[in-house]
């Protein structure tokens, strides 16, 4: 197992490094732009742009840039946005990140639970009318896009329909945990418009694995013994079904936990790494973009490992391979 | 399956084939484990005779066969086939050498392309060897259907479309394409019902006489393999533990292996045979090749296992009956 | 000696409903099993025999299998009781062990765990009591160490153990018939022979058993009676040493003359029969195997039914003449081994 975690670490560092020099590259390599205009901004002074370009080292060598830029980032922690000058890009991520976990994990309990009670329900009673209803429920969530879903929720909640019907939701924006009540009433429908798209998805998937679990052999011999049908469907063929479910759970997760939500925060304004992330692509705000993704990375990273470790504690096979 | 022919040349050679399969070393352990499929196998297989392989799962007989025409790569020891070493030959090389020895695998189903049409798979080793024009190969392809047992209409059918048996005939059709010498047929007849098992033993015992085809046939059923076989090989975890003549290994095994292998099996009792031998009850199954005991293989089971056994591995020895035995202690002399 | 059968199907009837309508796998099977007795259900892929046996358990649950036909077990005709009941039925009174016993068990659960939940699914015992069972049980059908087998998981069996594993928790509440299909085919000739003496201790402990399987060797040793299969109906039925030593029907002489046998002359060519083994759309009006035998004859045309002659138990499915038979199998054995075998098969 040790060996196992060490191989994964030293894998992951690779990762991170080939992201970080790849992300550094478009920005300082690519050809016909000064970097020094862009990271000074737009009506530089000769005096800034001759500082920045000491303090980046652009008229040294690209490999001794990137470490310079690299030290900054992860070592002084000094690295400040090329927009907003004088906000640091570390603390940024670190105040962003309370908003994308409430959002996705929000989000995370609703489409599990949607995704496996419908998919259940759905290969439990596969054939009959029910089936297809419900997968049309998950066909329709998979299509929509969340930014588009998400504007027309707060079309509807803010302004059609915000004197009547929806005259409780609030505008759009983030309250912190320390108003519980707030909390969940601002990201309730960012949550609901997250996990459509993602129940649909594992409603499907899941149903599918349930119908090929109750076809196995295992079931057969589960039905054989005289168990009731919904011991066989939730004990064996869901408890079976979840494993490959979990799996690519744990993936989702940490991609939106690197922000991969982007677009719903941006939609519902919330201020969470997604939005950040988002800002600092449109104003091409280099250190930030250099953060938000390495964040991202090394969550996905992160959440691949720990995915193949849950793996085998959940199937027992996996253990022993 | 009785050789018609003297004894003739020996068409194949095996001296101490191995086959090893290296594991990955598993968490902390240092040494690397090593899969011994195939332990040091010395046989020999002489013109237009079948020599029988037969074994439990496990004991490397598949592997054995696959390494005697050369599909893997032997870890060790020498394979010659009509007088020549193709042990370590390349690919290219072995080209020429592949029409003279042919496989006939065990599921029908699964070795046959189910994209490709029945007479397009007959056809296809001899468009690889370049046999002649597309006319040429036609006529061959009809001619090998006719052979098998197959009619001119299933040419053009989908392996879906056919039987086990059929399938199986099919295979057997592109087999006899290239027109081998040898055939080393790897369990043909237990993916099949018996009343088709025993129309596709007689074809083979037909295409045998016809072709004067030389046959090395494995199969873990003791029944079939005593009806085709001149001489029979009993392999256990990689090793060959007895080698005779048929009749004789029967009627008298040597290797206490093959006294329990024979005593277990089932055999219809219809008031015509002779009283059933007594049966042997092997404790526990057979070890995990990757744990192969040291010394004598079957000595964690052997009901006369003795210290020797443990410390030494027995050598395959001829007796003087002409039978070739891996024991200490063989129960006969 | 009790009378009553202790299973006694009448004229079951299983068919498929598939997209070239309907599909009648068994047609009209009538067998039964007396108490504390093995049968041998014997026969090739396409018989019935397989699923006449799921159909007695009512383990065929696809929507488009109907079921005909009485099921008596101990007097209650199975195919009509209320779920609730048939699932107390399942697993307390009849158990069934299936062929590969790979896949037998949920992977996710140990052996102990799943033996338990069978146990705790038809009695009231606590948790403890029924784990205890289960090492006994394992213990019980010779898997050695059974306390910490109990908690190992199906993986960690090698196929002869995870057989026996499945046979002790087919026992686990004592059922009075243990149905078992093809429970030796995935096996090892040597562990093959290590679980038929393990059935046959079951068997002395009072369980009657149904076994089903293609092997007739294995019938040979260990069945009291012997149900030949043919077509989705019985052939020929009676106690071991009459069908073995006295076969009267020709579908099992073919069986026995092909197979090739390891005591005994050799033979030079197999008898073989004809053909192949009839496919379950495909079953003729009258006699299901007359295309394959060499003594058909006009008679056949029409279905025969199951009849006895004279000594009641031992029953066959055919026209030819009653005293004859011995003779006209050699002279049909003869014309099949002579016969050069390129069968061409007439398929549509």
């Amino acid at each position: 197992m040790l060996r196992f975690i060490v191989k994964r670490f030293a894998s992951a560092l690779l990762v991170m490094f080939a992201i970080s020099v790849l992300v550094f590259l478009i920005f300082f390599a690519t050809p016909g732009v000064d970097p020094a205009a862009r990271i000074a901004g737009r009506n530089a002074d000769p005096a800034t742009l001759a500082q920045v370009r000491h303090s980046f080292g652009l008229d040294r060598p690209m490999p001794v840039r990137y470490l310079l830029m690299m030290r900054h980032l992860l070592i002084n922690r000094d690295l400040e946005s090329f927009v907003n000058r004088g906000s640091r890009v570390i603390p940024q991520i670190v105040q962003a990140t309370p908003v994308t976990l409430s959002l996705v994990v929000g989000a995370a309990l609703i489409w599990m639970t949607a995704g496996i009670v419908m998919g259940t329900a759905a290969a439990a009673l596969r054939g009959k009318a029910a089936d297809p209803l419900i997968m049309l429920v998950g066909v329709v969530g998979v299509s929509l896009p969340a930014y588009w879903l998400g504007e027309v929720v707060n079309l509807i909640t803010q302004k059609q329909l915000h004197s009547s019907v929806f005259s409780w939701v609030p505008p759009p924006g983030y309250v912190g945990l320390d108003h519980p009540g707030q909390w969940a009433l601002h990201l309730l429908f960012p949550w609901l418009t997250l996990a459509l798209l993602y129940a649909g998805i594992y409603a499907r998937l899941l149903r599918g694995e349930v119908v090929t679990a109750l076809n196995e052999d295992y079931v057969r011999t589960a039905r054989a013994k005289g168990l009731s049908e919904r011991r066989i469907l939730i004990r064996h063929a869901l408890r079976c079904s979840l494993i490959p479910i979990v799996s690519l759970f744990g993936l989702d997760f940490g991609a939106l936990v690197g922000g991969a939500a982007l677009l719903t925060e941006v939609v519902f304004g919330l201020p969470g790494i997604g939005k950040l992330t988002f800002d600092a692509l449109q104003n091409l705000d280099l250190p930030v973009i250099m953060g938000t993704v390495l964040y991202a990375a090394f969550f996905v990273v992160l959440a691949n490992a720990l995915v193949d470790i849950l793996y085998a504690r959940l199937d027992p096979r996996a253990r022993h391979a | 399956m009785t050789a018609r022919t003297t004894p003739s040349e020996v068409l194949l050679r095996a001296s101490d084939v191995t086959k090893h399969y290296p594991l990955r070393a598993d968490g902390f352990s240092r040494h690397r484990r090593v899969l011994r499929a195939v332990d040091g196998v010395s046989l020999e297989v002489r013109g237009g005779e079948t020599l029988g392989i037969v074994g439990e799962s496990g004991c490397g007989k598949s592997t054995l066969g696959r390494c005697l025409v050369r599909l893997t790569e032997l870890t060790g020891g020498r394979v010659e086939f009509d007088g020549r070493d193709i042990s370590t030959l390349s690919t290219r090389r072995l080209r020429p050498v592949r029409p003279g020895m042919q496989l006939v695998f065990q599921d029908p189903q699964a070795s046959l392309n189910p994209r490709r049409r029945a007479g397009d798979t007959v056809a296809e080793p001899l468009l690889v060897h370049r046999y002649g024009d597309a006319a040429a190969v036609r006529r061959r392809v009809a001619e090998l259907f006719d052979v098998v047992g197959l009619a001119a209409a299933h040419l053009d059918r989908y392996p879906h479309e056919f039987s086990g048996g059929q399938r199986q005939r099919i295979g057997i059709a592109r087999a006899l394409a290239t027109n081998p010498k040898l055939i080393v047929a790897d369990e043909p007849v237990s993916a099949l019902d018996v009343s088709i098992q025993a129309q596709v033993l007689n074809l083979f015992a037909d295409l045998q006489e016809e072709f004067a085809l030389t046959y090395v046939f494995i199969a873990h059923d003791l029944g079939v393999v005593r009806h085709v076989s001149d001489r029979i090989a009993v392999m256990y975890l990689g090793e060959i533990v007895e080698l005779g003549e048929t009749e004789a290994l029967y009627k008298e095994p040597a290797h206490p292996y093959t006294q329990a292998l024979l005593s277990a099996v089932p055999d219809i009792d219809d008031g015509a045979d002779a009283p059933r031998r007594e049966r042997i009850v092997l404790t526990g199954e057979v070890p995990n090749p990757v744990d192969k005991p040291t010394g004598c293989p079957f000595r964690t089971r052997c009901p006369y296992a003795r210290e020797l056994c443990a410390t030494e591995r027995p050598r395959l020895t001829p007796t003087a009956s002409g039978r070739h035995t891996a024991c200490h202690f063989p129960l006969i002399d | 000696m009790p009378d009553q059968p202790l299973l006694d199907v009448r004229d079951l009837r299983v068919s498929f409903r598939t997209r070239q309508g309907s599909v009648t796998v068994v047609d009209g099977l009538s067998f039964s099993v007396a108490p504390g007795e093995i049968l041998g259900v014997v026969g090739e892929s396409g018989s019935g025999k397989s699923v006449s046996m799921l159909a007695v358990l009512r383990l065929l649950t696809s929507p488009n299998v109907t079921v005909e036909g009485e099921v008596r077990f101990r007097g209650r005709n199975l195919l009509t009781l209320p779920d609730k009941e048939m699932r107390a039925v399942r697993g307390r009174e009849i158990a069934m062990v299936f062929q590969d016993p790979m896949t037998a068990l949920t992977p996710v659960y140990t052996v102990g765990w799943q033996i338990a939940e069978q146990i705790r699914a038809h009695e009231k015992v606590s948790r403890k009591e029924a784990h205890a069972r289960a090492v006994g049980l394992l213990s019980d059908v010779g898997i050695p160490d059974a306390a910490s087998r109990a908690n190992a998981y199906p993986h960690e069996f090698s196929g002869g153990m995870r057989q026996r594993a499945v046979i002790a928790m087919a026992l686990s509440c004592g059922p009075a018939l243990l149905i078992a299909d093809e429970p030796t085919t995935a096996l090892d000739v040597t562990v093959q022979a290590q679980i038929l003496d393990l059935m046959r201790e079951l068997n002395a402990q009072g369980s009657a058993v149904v076994l089903i399987t293609h092997d007739m060797g294995v019938i040979s040793q260990i069945a009291d009676r012997v149900l030949v299969m043919y077509g989705g109906r019985a052939a020929e039925e009676g106690p071991r040493r009459a069908v073995f030593h006295g076969p009267r029907h020709p579908y099992t002489w073919g069986l026995l003359d092909s197979v090739p046998r390891v005591g005994g002359p050799r033979l030079r060519r197999l008898p073989t029969i004809a053909g192949m083994p009839v496919a379950p759309g495909n079953l003729p009006d009258g006699c299901a195997f007359a295309p394959r035998c060499r003594l058909r004859h006009d008679r056949c045309e029409e279905r025969p039914a199951l009849r006895d002659f004279g000594d009641s138990a031992h029953r066959d499915a055919c026209w030819l003449p009653d005293d004859n038979r011995a003779s006209l199998r050699l002279t049909s054995r003869a014309a099949a081994t002579d016969v050069p075998d390129m069968e061409r098969e007439a398929t549509p």
